[in-house]
């Protein structure tokens, strides 16, 4: 008999520190102090819960969940990937919640003043339960490149933000896809934030088994939250 | 480990109608919002207010704020059924960008203590800047003796304690909890490395 009671540590050779200074924002907002360790029997809390009614059938299918007149502009694209723990096993039933620019690289959030078109009948935000083989699945359109202010001639690489928490409140992920090939991505200080050895986790692959012939490419990003260890129960 | 962890990064400045849209005026539904209990959920209802502040003192307009509590009688929330049942979610988002003092702010319950520890509410906080999540805990100033004895708390440096504790303020309209996290600086909140 055993029982989960060891969440896997956050790895840090996998992460971004806190302060990276190409990255200029985190200069005065990245932790600067050591991180105090949690005992660990403190460190297992379950994961928030929601009624799944909040999840509409079409909240993942961003070329129709905010259709006005029409459909979205762009290149229409499927995003589909696994979510996992570290022992690779699926983690079910879990919610997935994303947001991205439109086609033209505008955000429709009121403070992205980037001088592109908003689509209005593009919101950009989806969200989706995993099956129960922890599969989940988005329609949208391929988000485009967009200039920011941290460096002359900065761009952003096209991204997809991603959130989930998986079964634990530590488990928690906040990240951004890529899409492969992506010359913007050698230049980009947020990506290259990341560990060298951990950054191809981040950029999604091309998979024509996902594709949907006549229609739309599909993407492949597999996300790896941290896993529960499990400990034998004391006789 | 058969797979490394996919890595965190930043959670951007735009996540609001993504994230929080409801809060922001988006025509999108939220599926966490900053209204943790309803009217009719158990215990002393309680409002907690804080900024994010960065290195400058700047208080930060595009943090992200969520928070996991135990409801009145110390029990953590573990299916819709029984949130839906107790008025009492459990759990709360709200980003600091929607309100003029650039605060976040919760309508919640106290809550009550739990698996030896003093009651607490643990809290992440994201943004633009930040390139993983923190995490980090708030401690309630009228416990005094429960806090002495929390394992968590106990394990902080003494001088970095106070960090962690809310202000309590008793303002007419109910009990206000006032916690300020200061990313860095003299003042810098203790973070966890959970």
């Amino acid at each position: 008999m055993s029982t989960p009671t060891r969440l896997d540590p956050r790895d840090w050779s996998s992460h971004s520190p806190y302060v990276h200074p190409p990255y200029r924002s985190t200069v005065l907002r990245g932790p600067t102090k050591p991180l105090v360790p949690v005992p660990a029997a403190l460190a297992v809390r379950g994961a928030p819960v929601y009624g799944h009614d909040r999840i509409a059938p079409i909240d993942h299918d961003l070329t129709r969940n905010a259709v006005r007149n029409g459909a979205p502009l762009g290149e229409r694209i499927i995003v589909t990937g696994r979510v996992l723990d570290e022992g690779g096993r699926p983690v079910p039933h879990t919610l997935v919640e994303i947001w991205q620019a439109n086609a033209a690289g505008r955000y429709i959030h009121k403070v992205d003043q980037h001088d592109a078109p908003i689509d209005p009948n593009f919101l950009g935000a989806g969200r989706c339960l995993t099956d129960a083989d922890g599969r989940y699945r988005f329609l949208t359109v391929k988000p485009g490149a967009y200039p920011w202010g941290n460096h002359p001639n900065a761009w952003r690489p096209n991204h997809i933000h991603f959130s989930l928490f998986g079964q634990w409140f530590a488990s928690r992920l906040v990240t951004q896809m890529y899409f492969p090939g992506d010359p913007l991505l050698a230049l980009d200080p947020i990506f290259q934030g990341t560990p060298a050895g951990a950054r191809d986790r981040l950029v999604s692959r091309l998979d024509l088994d996902v594709t949907e012939a006549g229609f739309a490419l599909g993407y492949v990003f597999d996300i790896v939250l941290r896993g529960a260890r499990s400990t034998p129960m004391e006789a | 480990m058969a797979h490394g962890q996919t890595p965190s990064q930043t959670v951007g400045p735009y996540f609001a109608y993504g994230l929080t849209p409801e809060q922001y005026g988006y025509a999108y539904g939220s599926v966490f919002g900053p209204v943790l209990a309803r009217p009719h959920a158990h215990g002393a209802h309680i409002r907690i207010i804080g900024q994010v502040l960065d290195g400058e003192g700047t208080p930060i307009d595009d943090a992200l704020v969520e928070i996991l509590h135990a409801d009145a009688a110390g029990r953590y929330v573990t299916s819709a059924a029984q949130a839906e049942a107790d008025g009492f979610a459990g759990f709360g988002r709200c980003g600091t960008g929607a309100s003029a003092h650039r605060e976040f702010v919760f309508d919640t319950v106290k809550p009550g203590a739990a698996d030896g520890e003093a009651p607490h509410v643990d809290v992440i906080v994201t943004m633009r800047g930040l390139l993983s999540h923190a995490f980090t805990r708030l401690y309630f100033p009228d416990e005094a003796q429960a806090n002495a004895r929390d394992p968590l708390l106990q394990a902080v440096p003494a001088a970095r304690r106070d960090t962690l504790v809310a202000r309590r303020l008793d303002l007419p309209g109910g009990v206000v909890y006032r916690f300020d996290i200061h990313m860095q600086g003299a003042r810098e909140t203790v973070f966890l490395d959970l």
